[in-house]
């Protein structure tokens, strides 16, 4: 069956809903768009959490940080669940390729004893830290205000439960499935002196109660200095020790982290921009978890690269805050 | 060589182990929720993973699924799908879902992401926070199903906005609220278990098949998508709760309690579903009353015999649950019908093939109780006097709904309840109802009842088209009233005619 | 004694499947509605990897079985080599 219509009549009576017209003037919406604004219930709630009955459900006070609109916090990479989900299936892709080929070819067999001692100690113990950037990240998405920023938490939840199972997995080629190099790994974590300032950092995040607070400790304080001192200065040292291809199981956190940062830095650079009192606070956070994350990765930076590997890790960090508008 | 290993290991070594017992932080400041309810956990590793699905593969199979799915969005709105649909009446059971239902899919993600903080486990957490990454995609699918629709059709464009404020979707707003507002195991028995074990199955599988068969591919496909999540969050539900029966023997009474007042709390909900079902869907598939006997009695009672080992019971007023699926459909129905003004879609009175239907369908109440309601509204209607009712229904103060329901055993008598706390009287459509406010008068003395509110002066006024149009941002004469004459019906026959 | 249930998507890879349970269940129930195929059977329901490969004439996760799954209804246990339902009474 043919159907002919006149376009005349087929034409939509509204581009898009209501609120997002409001936003944006009567023009065909973005699925981000229509997926993210105003979606979250703003008011009229019920009942008082019988768990926090001193606030709403959904309530921004949760936070000290203000804003006049929460939905200001834009996702530059405009991830929706499908947009989220289908660009995460194209990294899994290739990760999922570079492990098969890595366990095809077993070049696990090519790692020196030294080189897979230091990745039991110093490498696989970072699951433990994902872990807890799981935690952090998911609190931020049930407490925060808003679906821009919070749906972008929980996708990041998730991301790092996915690299703490990937790193789960090079300790698994490693110890040839018996999770051997995984228990030393946690007995790292658990009891070595170099990895207890950083297990005390963890541990304290997650009692941590500002939602934006602890952002500012786990996403982009720790995972600034660890992203930079494991993913960049520790695989450099790895490949010069002849382990390059311990690259190829690691091209993952790489990718990811180039891709979360540009959100991290987005949600910076609107925060501060809303007020000084905004600015202030984080900068104050900021120089806060510094401090800590300096005794926390310290001594394990001290032994694999010497004085001058955190310091690197640091002057990058600088950098980055500068060019959002921070301390300057 | 390495040793194969099977799921359940590999997924034991790459999750189970993640989490540690804590030296420097006092853990029950980071786990704060966990003791209040009165729930005893002994030991979390005890914890079954219903599915073992890692990060990647979930981003490969959901990136498989969101794939087919837009593209079916896409090639639905170019085609101008919405022109296929059997009947323009169908689509005001859509605009049901979008302002009713999708909201709670975004009141379960986030309630699914404080559990996924909160539990102490991480087996449980993982499983709840992935359920909370579903839902987010449940209501964002749905807002995109429905965006079409929402270009051709009045009554979907301001869904959020009305969500937070109209009086009938007060109705599933409170009941997430109540949930969410619970401790976190109240909260898995409320909607892990009650709701997505059983009462889903209600929404998500007759309904969409009736969706099918009014030529609505778009929330057929979200539908049966967001469906086969569903299949993980039923086992999570069903995981929670034997895994809190397992744990310490003092949890069996407090679960019971939970599942008394949520599966009251729940079939009160679906009225709205039973009403869709059976006035809504043009070409019908089954009546709510065969839906709930497939759905309800037959899957909810071998549910309920598998838990008879730990000493649980059916529901408490499962009796009067039983009764009720005769009626209910007819007694919304009726109830919107006369309400029509002040609901944001069209309403109607069925055909008389559609009469014929419903009489052969609920032989026993029917013809005696309803059908003449309608041949009664038939004739004011034909007469040129379309029957409205003037003033507000008095609502529940649990459920929220306005009484309508009857007693079970008079069919021609409403059914009311009261109780004094504090001196005040609070109103109740039901045993069950004031049964879950007398248990917890503290909590559901706040509930933000729409009708109070409008009494109060808290919603604008003073005449209902104004808080119709101010306070809940309806169009109104074009979202509200009956079909005939509405601009949706309108526009349909130009189609129709241009075709 | 009580149905365990499980429903798929009416659609070309849901048909290998569903033959594979028919095969390995042969007192299972299969109906068909708009847009869905739901199989019943009493106490106990399995679909096989091995079978469904068969059928289908490739490789076959058993977590593959969620892409068309619309709902089911039993205890659930999942391995490598299948998914089966059962009520415990």
């Amino acid at each position: 069956m043919t159907i002919e219509i006149k376009t005349s009549t087929l034409a939509p009576v509204r581009n898009t809903y209501a609120h997002i017209e409001r936003r944006f003037g009567d023009k065909p919406a973005t699925r981000y768009q229509e997926a993210t604004y105003d979606v979250q219930s703003e008011s009229y709630f019920h009942y008082r959490p019988l768990w926090q009955p001193d606030k709403e459900l959904n309530d921004p006070s949760r936070t000290a940080i203000t804003m006049e609109d929460w939905y200001d916090f834009k996702d530059p990479r405009q991830y929706y669940y499908g947009s989220y989900v289908q660009q995460r299936a194209k990294m899994q892709e290739n990760a999922e390729n570079n492990y098969a080929f890595f366990e095809k070819r077993n070049l696990s067999a090519h790692l020196s004893d030294d080189v897979q001692k230091k990745i039991i100690q110093f490498l696989l113990p970072l699951r433990h830290v994902e872990h807890t950037a799981n935690l952090n990240n998911v609190y931020a998405s049930a407490y925060g205000y808003g679906t821009a920023i919070t749906q972008a938490f929980l996708y990041n939840g998730m991301d790092r439960l996915a690299i703490a199972q990937y790193l789960s997995r090079i300790g698994l080629i490693l110890d040839g499935n018996t999770g051997e190099s995984l228990q030393q790994a946690k007995s790292n974590w658990m009891d070595n002196s170099l990895w207890q300032e950083m297990r005390r950092y963890c541990e304290q995040t997650t009692t941590v109660e500002d939602w934006f607070e602890v952002f500012i400790a786990q996403d982009v304080v720790l995972d600034s200095l660890v992203y930079h001192l494991f993913y960049e200065l520790l695989d450099k040292q790895l490949s010069d020790e002849g382990a390059s291809d311990l690259g190829m199981l690691t091209e993952f956190m790489r990718q990811w982290n180039k891709d979360t940062t540009r959100w991290v830095d987005s949600v910076l650079k609107v925060a501060i921009a809303k007020s000084d009192d905004n600015k202030r606070l984080i900068e104050n956070w900021i120089s806060h978890w510094l401090e800590k994350s300096t005794v926390a990765l310290l001594p394990i930076s001290n032994t694999l690269l010497g004085d001058a590997g955190l310091q690197e890790s640091q002057v990058s960090f600088n950098k980055r805050l500068n060019k959002v508008g921070l301390f300057k | 060589m390495a040793k194969k290993l099977n799921i359940k290991d590999k997924y034991r070594l790459l999750t189970r182990d993640l989490d540690w017992a804590y030296s420097y932080a006092d853990r029950s400041k980071a786990f704060p929720f966990e003791e209040f309810e009165g729930i005893k956990i002994t030991d979390w590793s005890k914890w079954e993973d219903p599915f073992r699905l890692t990060m990647d593969a979930y981003w490969k199979y959901q990136a498989e699924k969101e794939k087919k799915l837009y593209a079916i969005f896409d090639a639905f709105s170019q085609n101008n799908g919405h022109l296929n649909i059997s009947d323009p009446r169908y689509v005001n059971a859509i605009k049901i879902f979008l302002t009713g239902v999708s909201p709670l899919e975004y009141q379960a993600y986030q309630g699914f992401a404080h559990v996924g903080r909160q539990f102490g486990g991480v087996g449980a957490r993982v499983a709840c926070q992935m359920q909370s990454l579903d839902e987010l995609r449940h209501v964002q699918t749905q807002i995109h199903a429905m965006s079409h629709y929402n270009k051709f059709f009045d009554g979907f464009q301001d869904f959020s906005h009305m969500h937070d404020r109209v009086w009938y979707l007060s109705v599933p707003k409170s009941f997430f609220n109540d949930a969410r507002a619970a401790g976190p195991f109240e909260f898995m028995i409320a909607i892990g278990f009650s709701f997505e074990y059983v009462l889903t199955n209600l929404l998500f599988v007759p309904f969409m098949s009736g969706a099918a068969h009014n030529g609505d591919m778009a929330t057929v496909t979200f539908g049966f998508s967001a469906q086969s999540d569903e299949a993980r969050h039923m086992t999570l539900g069903l995981e929670i709760i034997k895994f809190l029966l397992e744990q310490h023997e003092d949890n069996v009474p407090i679960v019971q309690k939970w599942i008394d007042k949520w599966f009251w709390r729940g079939t009160r909900l679906l009225t709205i579903v039973a009403m869709m079902m059976d006035y809504m869907l043009p070409n019908k598939v089954m009546s709510w009353k065969e839906a709930w006997e497939v759905y309800f009695e037959e899957a909810g009672g071998a549910l309920f015999k598998d838990l008879a080992r730990y000493g649980i019971e059916m529901p408490k007023y499962a009796d009067v649950i039983e009764k009720e699926k005769d009626h209910v459909s007819h007694q919304a129905w009726w109830t919107f019908y006369t309400l029509g003004h002040a609901a944001g879609f069209h309403t109607w009175i069925p055909t008389d093939q559609e009469l014929d239907w419903l009489s052969e369908k609920y032989p026993d109440t029917f013809d005696k109780y309803y059908r003449p309601r309608w041949e009664l509204a038939k004739k004011m209607a034909d007469e040129g006097n379309r029957f409205y009712s003037p003033g507000l229904p008095q609502l529940c103060t649990t459920c929220q709904i306005p009484m309508i329901f009857t007693e079970m055993d008079d069919p021609t008598k409403t059914c009311y309840r009261d109780h004094v706390h504090n001196g005040e009287r609070y109103h109740f459509c039901s045993d069950g109802c004031k049964d879950i406010f007398c248990d917890e008068p503290e909590k559901y003395v706040q509930s933000w009842l729409p009708v109070h509110q409008i009494f109060q002066g808290n919603c604008g006024g003073p005449d209902v088209a104004d808080i119709l149009s101010d306070f809940y941002k309806m169009n109104v004469g074009a979202d509200n009233l009956d079909i005939e004459g509405s601009p949706d019906l309108e526009r349909w026959k130009k189609w129709q005619n241009a075709s | 004694m009580s149905k365990v249930y499980i429903a798929l998507q009416d659609n070309d890879e849901s048909r290998f499947i569903v033959e594979a349970i028919e095969e390995d269940n042969p007192q299972a129930t299969i109906i068909y509605m708009p847009a869905m195929i739901r199989i019943e059977q009493n106490d106990h329901l399995v679909i096989n990897r091995e079978t469904v490969e068969e059928k289908i004439g490739r490789d076959w996760n058993v977590q593959e079985l969620h892409i068309n799954l619309i709902t089911l209804g039993g205890n659930v246990d999942e391995d490598d080599d299948r998914l089966s339902l059962h009520w415990n009474q």
